[in-house]
């Protein structure tokens, strides 16, 4: 066991996977010599050497598009965008190339590669750098999506994802990539995709959350003293609705929290399917703790925009008190 | 000086056999066996035989949108000759005589028109399906190619586009990974002169479209695409200089679509009836038959015999496109994930509901009924 933040986690995930497997390789802007810009490749070039470490030019569709061709290729090759803010340039080759491979060639030929994002605000960063777009690859068949929250959870759901035989986007909150440490084993261990935690139990609520924001809510469910029923998402797409319904169905009263615009955002996918699934266990209507359907701030005014423990505390005593 | 020349380039053109029947001896002799070139002409006659009823199989309410091949039969039909079994061909939508020689069934083609994915589950070669987004290939067949150096497998990979695909921005990236990276691919462009409507002085205002990969720092060639010995020719070179050394080639392969750019189509709407005439007349498989016929390899009688045996081959060709048995609804969830998610499995199972994803205990009856699959 090692005491780790999250950004040492994903390093530790990457290491361990390219000794076990030489089909996987890095490529991505100044992932090499440099070990990104943050840090989570650092020494990896060294160790691995600059064919498995690439530098590749500054240009986000060649990195999605040759990655394509990697992994059909019979790598298992692990790009990077830089943020989450340059995916568009690469927006054509991750929905309409690499999402659709398989179905196109009706599994004729596969895509497993896993593309790594550091997504979300919270790090006083300039323009392009602080967004959430992952209900934009949600509504995206063909892709799987995985927002770790936690440290032990990162190791896990990147050696899932490296290892999935279909294209995963494996966002990395950057808010949390250093703010706290956890105990992560050394030995290699995988996290289902697909699956969401529970990371605490309660009767009263249930909140939905995923990435930097699961840390918001544990802050405001501490601070309520009620008893909250907290869901990590984990895997954003496929989404595990089981797991969400359960629990509603058992409190009767649901809250979903996540950083990205309100409308049509995942909160919206979560409320529809909570009225599929439990409708007659409702209490109350299903609360949104979201960002705005505004241009997400420069850093002064992120955190205004970004939700809080206070937001989200106010959210559960009006959906306990409905 | 203040000012000097610090980088002067050129770019050259290939011709062998022109549309006048000339053959450069120096360049040609001995570059393509006798029977191949009999071979690849009456290949060439069977796929243009398929090009014509395809046509007739959209006119006729038989098949989607086609894009006829006519014309441009000579650059994929070159690559393929040269390229080895384990090299990948990764095209756009104009190459079947390439891909046919490669061995992909003709029904597949077909299939794919006829608006069935089957036709893109390809076992029989390394090659991809057909690409409909402009230029988006060319950076698959980079990652390919780049796949087989890293596992020194020795293969390479051969990319076809139009003129109009040099403007697209992923050109510019495969063009840069390819060079930057030293990465085996030969990037065919089909300079057709058109892009649907668009000529290509509007695509690429630079006097060649080849010289845009000199920018990138790679060799570049400008080849007579309708004469099949100059391809053969600029195609080995550069499938040597990608496979020997890892570098690519940019060839500009010169040519043009008798037809429309679909069957959706009508080029009457921008192009002259002129120059349409003009590269009637530079047909390349008039200039081969005439040839053949010169060298005494190819008669009418043989024409009359191999268009006989391209009939019968594309009448069977439609038949099993046509006989293939109908997709099931199975087939577009099945094939989403390698393993169908279990959210995907409850909209496969609801689908003939009105509650299309509900959990089926939720509908009683639907289950009883028949209507599940």
């Amino acid at each position: 066991m090692a005491n780790l933040t999250l950004v040492q986690s994903i390093t530790l995930a990457l290491i361990q996977e390219m000794e076990k497997d030489e089909r996987v390789i890095l490529l991505g802007e100044d992932i090499g010599l440099n070990g990104g810009v943050f840090r989570a490749t650092e020494g990896l070039f060294q160790r691995f050497g600059g064919d498995r470490v690439v530098d590749t030019p500054l240009a986000e569709s060649g990195i999605m598009g040759t990655a394509i061709g990697l992994a059909m290729g019979g790598l298992r090759p692990v790009p990077e965008i830089q943020f989450e803010g340059f995916m568009g340039p690469a927006f054509d080759q991750l929905t309409n190339q690499c999402a659709r491979f398989n179905s196109r060639t009706r599994g004729g030929l596969t895509c497993p590669l896993t593309l790594r994002v550091p997504v979300g605000g919270g790090i006083h960063a300039p323009e392009l750098h602080s967004d959430s777009p992952e209900a934009i690859y949600t509504h995206t068949p063909g892709l799987k999506i995985v927002m770790p929250s936690s440290p032990y959870d990162a190791k896990g759901l990147l050696i899932s994802a490296i290892r999935d035989p279909n294209p995963v986007i494996f966002f990395e909150p950057k808010r949390i990539y250093r703010a706290f440490r956890e105990e992560v084993p050394e030995d290699e261990y995988t996290i289902p995709i697909g699956v969401a935690r529970t990371v605490c139990e309660g009767d009263e609520l249930t909140m939905v959350s995923w990435g930097a924001t699961v840390v918001q809510c544990m802050n405001a469910i501490e601070q309520s003293g009620k008893s909250i029923e907290l869901i990590d998402l984990r895997t954003i797409s496929p989404i595990d609705m089981d797991t969400i319904a359960a629990s509603v169905n058992k409190t009767g009263r649901c809250v979903v929290v996540h950083e990205a615009p309100k409308t049509c955002g995942l909160g919206a996918e979560i409320a529809a399917g909570v009225m599929e699934y439990c409708f007659l266990h409702l209490e109350a209507p299903v609360q949104r703790v979201c960002g705005f359907d505004t241009i997400m701030p420069y850093y002064k005014l992120e955190l205004e925009y970004l939700p809080d423990a206070q937001r989200i505390g106010k959210a559960i005593v009006e959906t306990l008190a409905y | 000086m203040p000012v000097k020349t610090i980088f002067e380039t050129k770019i050259d053109h290939v011709s062998i056999l022109d549309e006048y029947g000339n053959f450069d001896t120096q360049l040609g002799e001995g570059l393509i066996p006798d029977e191949d070139v009999v071979a690849m002409y009456k290949h060439m006659m069977v796929c243009r035989h398929l090009d014509e009823i395809a046509f007739k199989l959209q006119r006729s309410g038989r098949m989607g949108t086609y894009p006829e091949n006519r014309g441009q039969e000579v650059p994929s039909l070159a690559a393929a000759y040269v390229l080895q079994k384990k090299d990948w061909m990764v095209t756009c939508y104009r190459e079947n005589t390439g891909l046919f020689w490669r061995g992909l069934p003709m029904e597949k083609i077909l299939l794919h028109w006829m608006g069935d994915e089957r036709g893109n589950h390809i076992d029989e070669c390394n090659v991809t399906p057909l690409a409909i987004a402009i230029g988006s290939q060319l950076l698959h067949a980079t990652g390919l190619a780049w796949a087989s150096k890293y596992k020194k497998d020795g293969a390479i990979a051969c990319t076809f586009f139009g003129d109009g695909a040099t403007s697209e921005g992923d050109f510019h990236e495969a063009a840069n990974f390819a060079a930057n990276l030293d990465l085996p691919v030969v990037f065919v462009c089909q300079n057709n002169g058109w892009a649907i409507s668009t000529p290509t002085k509007l695509e690429c205002s630079a006097p060649t479209v080849a010289q845009r990969g000199i920018a990138y720092g790679m060799d570049c060639i400008q080849v007579d695409g309708n004469d099949l010995f100059a391809m053969v020719k600029v195609v080995k070179d550069a499938v040597d200089n990608a496979r020997k050394n890892n570098r690519p080639t940019f060839i500009e392969a010169l040519t043009y679509r008798l037809g429309d750019h679909t069957t959706a189509d009508d080029a009457r709407r921008y192009r002259d009836a002129d120059e349409l005439a003009m590269w009637e007349k530079r047909d390349p498989m008039i200039r081969l038959r005439n040839y053949l016929e010169q060298k005494d390899l190819w008669s009418s009688a043989k024409e009359e015999e191999q268009l006989a045996v391209a009939a019968t081959t594309v009448s069977q060709v439609v038949k099993n496109a046509e006989e293939i048995d109908a997709p099931t609804t199975n087939d577009f969830f099945d094939s989403m994930y390698t393993e169908l998610p279990p959210q995907l499995q409850k909209q496969r199972q609801t689908l003939r509901t009105s509650s299309i994803g509900q959990d089926p205990s939720q509908i009683e009856q639907a289950t009883q009924e028949g209507v599940m699959q």
